[in-house]
């Protein structure tokens, strides 16, 4: 596989081709903040926490779904970038009802630890304050919509890893739910597995083990890449 | 109580400063040309919403301390329900074993207001500490940063985990 020779942060830096910026970035120690991505499944640069800079290009890219390219000179961490961050934790914290102090997820949280990544001390936004709903209708798991921050990974590793495809997005903009079957309970979603992925996935007190409580939601989600590896490195 | 968890450290505190106003302190009208005032709790109802006017008018620094004051937090759990009122009638009438009536008692129980929020919704605030509570190591960082009279920067887990 052909050597791919680029720049980032005044680093030159080799990537196999093919390779994402993010990619290359973590395999010589770069940080790139990131929140959609999850290890094991594909990337869809949703969250736009990756984005970097590219000089020439007018635009940010997500460093998750941007391969690399000869010669190329990426910025990861301007004063620009800072900003937009902090900006896209802070309306993420607006937009639904995330509530460290009685989250399942308090002190295990990726939403929560990108805050302080970001250096977020308040949110400078309105609160929505949204109505949403918490569904405990599945005898071993819950979702509670007010913590759910739209990342999708339990979308993705439920079609992708467990190959059922449970789990979707309903709604636009602000009414916008990840869904169980055809927006039935969860409990009565019939193609549902019980396998735990979309568990292991959420980086949010969003999905949770029933009977879990404050900070008790911690999780392996390394598990995910580890089952992709041992599937596809299979002899 | 995670204020007293300062201990010891509460003597040398007293040393440098005078306290004026507190909930503790038989003190009836907030004072005027106050340096710091560490407000905690969110903006709830019509007297919360009174004493923070003042308390902004009256102070140089103004600190929302600790996450109900920074974000409404669980106080706010009511917000997405909207109007209060159907709420309280829920509470104090629908489930009320006995006495069931709405409460309304003009000049002792201020109303609610619509929606609770976060201090700096209501005021300008000069100083965010969060954490619920906000451990005693975290309060005396800050409180050491206010004394020295620079500029107060607080970042990193220790000093803004919320929750």
């Amino acid at each position: 596989m052909a050597a791919r020779t680029f720049t980032i942060n005044d680093q030159l830096i080799s990537a196999r081709e093919g390779e994402t910026i993010l990619q290359a970035a973590r395999e010589h120690g770069i940080s790139i903040p990131t929140l959609c991505h999850l290890d094991g499944v594909s990337s869809v640069g949703a969250c736009r926490l990756c984005l970097v800079e590219i000089e020439g290009s007018r635009v940010l890219r997500p460093a998750c779904v941007t391969p690399v390219v000869e010669e190329m000179i990426v910025r990861t961490d301007t004063e620009r970038l800072r900003e937009y961050r902090r900006m896209i934790i802070e309306l993420l914290f607006a937009e639904r009802n995330h509530v460290c102090a009685v989250c399942v997820a308090n002190g295990h949280c990726e939403l929560q630890d990108l805050a302080i990544a970001v250096g977020m001390d308040h949110v400078r936004f309105d609160y929505a304050f949204p109505r949403c709903d918490v569904d405990i209708s599945h005898p071993l798991f819950g979702i509670d919509h007010n913590r759910c921050v739209l990342c999708t990974r339990c979308v993705r590793v439920c079609d992708e890893v467990e190959g059922v495809h449970t789990w979707d997005v309903a709604g636009r903009g602000a009414d916008a739910r990840v869904i169980t079957d055809m927006r039935q309970p969860w409990g009565e979603a019939r193609s549902c597995t019980s396998c735990g992925k979309c568990v292991l996935a959420c980086p949010t007190g969003a999905i949770f083990r029933r009977g879990a409580t404050v900070g008790e939601m911690e999780r392996d989600r390394h598990k995910i890449a580890y089952i992709v590896a041992a599937r596809e490195q299979r002899w | 109580m995670s204020f007293l968890d300062l201990d010891e450290w509460l003597f040398e505190l007293a040393q440098h400063i005078d306290l004026v106003y507190s909930p503790l302190a038989d003190v009836k009208e907030y004072p005027e040309h106050v340096d710091v005032a560490l407000v905690e709790g969110a903006v709830a109802n019509e007297d919360n919403l009174r004493l923070i006017r003042q308390v902004r008018e009256r102070t140089r620094i103004l600190i929302a301390f600790g996450d109900c004051a920074v974000t409404g937090n669980v106080t706010a759990l009511r917000n997405p329900l909207g109007d209060p009122a159907p709420l309280l009638h829920a509470i104090y009438v629908e489930r009320a074993d006995v006495g069931s009536c709405m409460p309304h008692t003009p000049g002792i129980i201020p109303p609610l207001l619509d929606r609770v929020q976060p201090v700096h919704k209501v005021v300008p605030v000069d100083v965010y500490l969060p954490g619920c509570p906000p451990p005693a190591s975290r309060i005396r960082a800050l409180l050491e940063q206010t004394l020295a009279g620079g500029a107060i920067h607080l970042a990193g887990r220790d000093m803004i985990k919320f929750g």
